[in-house]
């Protein structure tokens, strides 16, 4: 019997990892794959031998999508980068400074989280329009700093609470004011908590397509995720510069999250269990 | 006096923020919702609740509706079994577990529309889908999944359960590990079968995280744009159409800013319920065990 349990389970975690893994891996391969192979019914596995780089070149050079992608770094890195910014000096002033009203800032931070993006979109297009934003790396990026602060701000001010409070005070017996103490004490202790704040805020930007498709107007400033929905070929749908795209975009996210993996779920969890 | 403001004007950077992309435009939205506000007719004026009426008796939007509601459960429940499912076996110690927790993550971090792409060609009449139910005598003629108004929906959860279950997985995860591991032992002594504290110890302590986890899933379920809009358009025959993709289209392409927030008004509303209902069954079951 325990030798069946045993297989059972073997069999249950690499179905775990194979259900995880196969669909990014069959882009993988669709990508290195030549178009007559993609268009027979029977599939080519491995695009070894017979691979090609065709594909790749038709997004760069034909599809001219690195635009795409300059546009998405400049908007996700400064976003998440001032919304890191504004979310620690919150974090701090609730976690650990007299705030009056505490309770209802944070019950507000929830609430807005869980706000849809279609009840938001027609008012912040009328108002970047009105400040000649509209279609302007700021104007997104000024909204992305929104969307993203309310989970930064929580998984924070989570990580902040867990320092012990002596840390700090000895700070300021020395001297330091609350920036300081802030910038020079918190901070770094706190670095666990602020990677994940900083990765979960960029991979929302750079993953968010509602908002990205409505306010940036115009294709050259439009950002990855409107490049890719609107993909299209002229006479069949190119799987393959699709495949081959998708991979461009995805590879940095997925080794940004391999690298700091126990950190992401850190972070993830720190709001759902310990709230 | 200085004790007193400096607390405050480190928030002020962060709430400006939400007042200006979160609060501000959802009253507007609100109030745009009793206006018969048009790009295309011109119109802007007050009209009470005509929206509320015209939403009433459309039938695109009562679709709309249905197909939300329907995507909403059907992934909320297979992602909270799946994910509790994976969360069980992650929490064994064995060899390789780094390595599958690490893959986990990778469905998580990929973004929706890349995994539209790619469910859109799997799933597709030449797509490995369809070459393997074809291989195995499942079916004579390849699919056409996501041409077929009744099976392009439930391809569109597959590919949500796939992106997200990881998500769930994680947060039961997590909600495990907070279980004392000497309650483990203490059944065990007492000569508690392995399915018994399953049922009696883990499952109701693992309950708050369970709910919180889907309702966090079931308000980000509702919402659902990015895959109809890139994988369906909300077709065949409008049958992928979600409450966001109509919204978006009246809005967008209709141009017609009253109606189309009206309709959003009623997910915001919808929203608000779902995260009430929750919050009334959280507190209650709390105040069963505190």
């Amino acid at each position: 019997m325990r030798w069946v349990r045993r297989g059972a389970f073997g069999i249950l975690v690499a179905g775990i990892a194979v259900w995880s893994l196969f669909p990014f891996a069959w882009q993988l391969a669709t990508s290195f794959e030549p178009d007559r192979d993609l268009a027979r019914f029977t599939p080519t596995w491995l695009p070894i031998p017979g691979g090609t780089l065709q594909h790749y070149r038709n997004v760069f050079v034909a599809k001219d999508f690195a635009p795409y992608i300059v546009n998405s770094v400049i908007v996700d890195v400064s976003a998440t980068a001032i919304a890191l910014v504004f979310a620690a000096l919150a974090a701090y002033s609730i976690a650990r400074l007299p705030l009056p009203g505490k309770g209802i800032v944070l019950g507000l931070v929830l609430a807005v989280s869980m706000f849809p993006q279609i009840s938001i979109v027609t008012p912040l297009y009328q108002i970047l329009i009105s400040l000649h934003l509209i279609d302007t790396y700021p104007g997104l990026s000024g909204v992305y700093i929104g969307l993203s602060l309310p989970l930064m701000v929580y998984i924070l001010w989570a990580h902040f609470r867990t320092i012990p409070q002596e840390i700090d005070e000895a700070a300021r017996i020395d001297g330091a004011s609350p920036l300081r103490a802030l910038w020079n004490v918190i901070i770094p202790v706190a670095l666990p908590g602020v990677v994940p704040a900083a990765l979960l805020g960029f991979i929302a930007s750079w993953n968010e397509l509602l908002l990205a498709l409505s306010l940036m107007t115009s294709p050259p400033r439009q950002t990855i995720p409107v490049g890719i929905a609107n993909f299209t070929g002229l006479y069949s749908v190119p799987w393959g510069d699709i495949a081959a795209a998708s991979v461009v975009v995805t590879v940095p996210l997925v080794v940004l999250v391999l690298v700091f993996q126990r950190r992401i779920v850190e972070g993830v969890t720190a709001g759902a269990v310990k709230g | 006096m200085r004790l007193r403001l400096g607390p405050l004007l480190l928030v002020v950077p962060m709430l400006a923020s939400l007042l200006a992309v979160s609060l501000y435009p959802v009253l507007r939205t609100i109030w745009l919702a009793f206006r018969n506000t048009s790009l295309a007719a011109q119109g802007d004026r007050f009209t009470g609740l005509a929206n509320a009426r015209r939403l009433a008796s459309d039938s695109h939007f009562w679709k709309a509706w249905r197909q939300t509601l329907e995507f909403t459960a059907a992934t909320t429940i297979a992602e909270t079994l799946l994910g509790l499912v994976i969360a069980l076996a992650l929490y064994k110690r064995f060899r390789g577990r780094g390595f599958v927790r690490a893959a986990v993550l990778v469905p998580w971090a990929i973004p929706t529309v890349v995994t539209a792409r790619t469910f859109s060609w799997l799933f597709d009449q030449g797509g490995l889908v369809n070459y393997l139910l074809v291989k195995t005598h499942l079916v004579g003629q390849p699919v056409n999944f996501l041409g077929s108004t009744t099976l392009a929906l439930p391809t569109l959860m597959a590919a949500d359960i796939w992106k997200t279950t990881p998500f769930m997985a994680l947060l039961l995860l997590a909600g495990l590990q907070t279980i004392p591991p000497g309650l483990d032992e203490a059944a065990r002594i007492d000569g508690a079968s392995s399915w018994s504290y399953f049922w009696r110890v883990r499952l109701p302590l693992l309950m708050p995280t369970l709910l919180v986890a889907s309702l966090l899933r079931a308000l980000d379920a509702f919402r659902v744009f990015d895959l109809p809009y890139v994988v369906t358009g909300g077709g065949p025959a409008s049958s992928t159409e979600t409450m966001s993709t109509y919204a978006y289209n009246v809005l967008f392409s209709g141009l017609e800013i009253g109606y189309g927030s009206a309709i959003a008004t009623s997910m915001f509303i919808t929203e608000v319920l779902i995260a009430c209902a929750f919050g009334v069954f959280i507190v209650r079951r709390v105040r069963q065990e505190g």
